[in-house]
């Protein structure tokens, strides 16, 4: 399979001192739905925008289809489409007005009237953009993405503050891209749509990718499917953690306040054993659940934190 | 909800793929630039409405009237009633009362009265007049002229006043050309500067700048679109005192189309200089207001630059507004050819010029 996107070792500072990106290896192949998951500020908008040629790195190579930035930009642009965090379209515009518009900028555009139905804008495509939802908003930046007849499509952030409903409609516009031979490369902060969307994920922080692979070769990694999260009464010393952690089947432990995870392999091998343990230290059981690993355990195992910081 | 699958049909794809030409882009964004102006009502009232409004307001307001008639305080004594009606005799429209010596000083104090007389014993008169005061200078010299008059003068040189209030020399006609430049100013500074860094702040900018759009195109637009904004401009305005306060217009429609042409060039290209980092609509506003303050006050647009001190006369002509209004006037008024006014020409040209190619070193897309 091709390579679609490449950069190596990309590093960008701000000011000579902020260093937002701070050496990142990625390998996109065409096709591929790729997501970089990461909290906010962990340095996701800078290489996306890199990627896009828009911010110029502060060291390090791009590749994009096989050319640089420095020398093809024009026909770098005209194969890809994109939609930047929060762009607010003129207002005053209509759906199809905007359309025309960036389908004016490419030298070989889609018919405007096809990708205003693909976005399921047809009702709306003599409203103004200032009229739009915020879903509507939301289709119609990646309408003006997609208008370009475009190989790659950037997202960053693409289902930020949308309803469920809207979130949905736009994966399923994006799976259509993809199955019509396009590559993606989006931002996302929502671990589900990561999981959900993406063939690959890197995990992004402070940066640097922390781990790259397949939504389920990343849960793999955590050792365990999944996860037993419980509270007790009473307060719990070092000596008692000792002796959940070394229940059989226990891959990892982890406090959040007064509820612990565990994570292991098989659930009905590890919760009699956690049972008896809290019988014999005295304690009641005041909470008890068991839940598949997601990508966000895979996010705090690595970083002790949590993506969406509350 | 299934996407609608968009398969590639051989023959639909014939049919389907239209290629755009070298100039779609640039044709879009224009049309786009002009549908948003149109759309925006508050654009359509500070451009269009409110120059005319300013204009019909400062034309009555300073409209010709006749003088001020002269008012008079004769301080009562014995002589009084004699100068009365000296007064009264020769100059009837003249105001003249009668007062104690307080009452008369305190008028005059108060601009009520523009001069007072004192009758002396001996038949003499003495006046007190504020040489600082125009009207006081004028009512001293009515004064003794009638008093002279009345007293036996004889006028040995023959003469005869005709009255004269053509168009061309009234405070409309000065108004009008100013306000045709000060317009071109504001909406360059305005209808660029701040629609640039509205769009940056909006990072469409951005979102332009990651399609294969021609940048070029992009700036060529935004100056196609005050182009035509400035022929809607400078028509209505001049439209509207020719027909309504009756000014004469000596030089021809072309040269005045072409100045215009040159000052919304200029002015778009200070704008676009004033707007090339300023990532906030609230700092440019700032940035805008600060170019534009010094050429409200002195460029002439209300009241003559004259008024300054001669020695600065050749720093205000330097500003672009003024060498805009000064062109406007004398092409308008006295019908002077735009060759006669190349170095006002040449001012504008540096200005624009000059600030265009800083511009285009030091503009932020994103």
């Amino acid at each position: 399979m091709s390579v679609a996107i490449v950069c190596r070792d990309l590093r960008k500072t701000y000011d000579g001192k902020v260093e937002a990106v701070r050496g990142v290896n990625l390998e996109i192949s065409a096709g591929e739905c790729f997501g970089l998951l990461g909290p906010n500020g962990a340095g996701k908008t800078t290489t996306i925008e890199i990627l896009e040629g828009l911010l110029a790195p502060t060291s390090g190579q791009v590749r994009i289809l096989d050319q640089a930035w420095s020398t093809h930009p024009r026909e770098l642009r005209e194969q890809l489409g994109v939609s930047l965090q929060e762009t607010r379209l003129s207002e005053k515009l209509t759906v199809r007005e905007t359309i025309k518009l960036f389908a004016s900028f490419y030298t070989q555009p889609r018919p405007a009237e096809e990708v205003i139905e693909e976005l399921q804008l047809t009702e709306k495509a003599g409203s103004m953009v200032g009229k739009l939802s915020g879903g509507q908003r939301q289709r119609l930046a990646v309408a003006t993405a997609l208008v370009g007849n475009p190989k790659i499509l950037f997202l960053d952030e693409p289902t930020t503050g949308l309803d469920p409903q809207s979130r949905r409609q736009l994966w399923d516009l994006i799976r259509g891209f993809q199955k019509r031979g396009g590559t993606v490369l989006l931002t996302t902060h929502y671990m589900d749509e990561a999981e959900k969307l993406c063939d690959r994920l890197a995990i992004v922080d402070h940066g640097q990718v922390i781990a790259e692979g397949t939504p389920s070769e990343l849960i793999e990694r955590l050792g365990g499917h999944h996860v037993l999260e419980f509270a007790v009464s009473g307060n719990v010393d070092g000596a008692g953690l000792a002796v959940w952690k070394s229940l059989p089947g226990v891959e990892a432990l982890r406090e959040n306040g007064d509820v612990f995870s565990l994570t292991v392999r098989e659930p009905h091998l590890t919760i009699p054993p956690l049972l008896e343990a809290v019988e014999k230290q005295n304690r009641q059981l005041l909470q008890l659940t068991t839940r598949q690993a997601s990508l966000e355990d895979v996010f705090v195992n690595l970083t002790g934190r949590h993506l969406r910081e509350e | 909800m299934a996407v609608t699958e968009s398969r590639i049909d051989p023959e639909k794809v014939v049919i389907a793929v239209k290629r755009n030409h070298r100039w779609s882009g640039y044709s879009q964004l224009l049309l786009a630039r002009l549908r948003e102006l149109q759309r925006e009502p508050e654009v359509v009232f500070w451009v269009f409405v409110f120059p005319l409004l300013l204009a019909l307001g400062l034309g009555i307001a300073f409209r010709n009237k006749p003088a001020d008639v002269t008012a008079v305080a004769v301080v009562a004594n014995a002589n009084a009633d004699k100068i009365v009606e000296m007064l009264h005799r020769q100059r009837p429209s003249m105001k003249v009362q009668v007062l104690g010596n307080d009452a008369a000083k305190q008028g005059f104090r108060l601009g009520k009265y523009d001069l007072v007389v004192e009758p002396g014993g001996d038949g003499s008169v003495q006046y007190d007049y504020d040489p600082a005061r125009t009207e006081s200078v004028l009512a001293r010299e009515q004064v003794d002229d009638a008093l002279q008059a009345a007293s036996g003068r004889k006028d040995v040189l023959p003469n005869k006043s005709v009255a004269s209030s053509e168009p061309g020399s009234r405070y409309i006609d000065f108004l009008i050309p100013g306000l045709l430049g000060m317009n071109l100013m504001n909406s360059g500074m305005w209808g660029i500067g701040f629609a640039l860094v509205d769009m940056r702040q909006r990072k469409l900018l951005k979102r332009f700048v990651a399609t294969p759009m021609r940048r070029s195109d992009f700036l060529m637009a935004l100056t196609s679109s005050r182009l035509i904004l400035m022929v809607v401009e400078v028509g209505l305005l001049l439209a509207f005192g020719v027909l309504f306060f009756h000014v004469r217009v000596l030089g021809s429609v072309l040269s005045i189309l072409l100045l215009g042409a040159i000052g919304a060039v200029s002015f778009g290209g200070i704008g676009l200089l004033t707007a090339s980092r300023a990532q906030k609509i609230e700092s440019v506003s700032g940035l805008i207001n600060v170019v534009m303050m010094p050429m409200w006050i002195f460029s002439g647009v209300f009241f003559s630059y004259e008024r300054f001190p001669a020695a600065i006369h050749p720093l205000i002509q330097l500003l672009p507004l003024t060498a805009l209004n000064d062109a406007f006037r004398a092409t308008i008024l006295q019908g002077q050819s735009l060759e006669a006014q190349w170095s006002r020409l040449l001012v504008l040209t540096v200005w624009g010029g000059v600030s265009f190619l800083l511009a285009l070193r030091w503009f932020r897309w994103t």
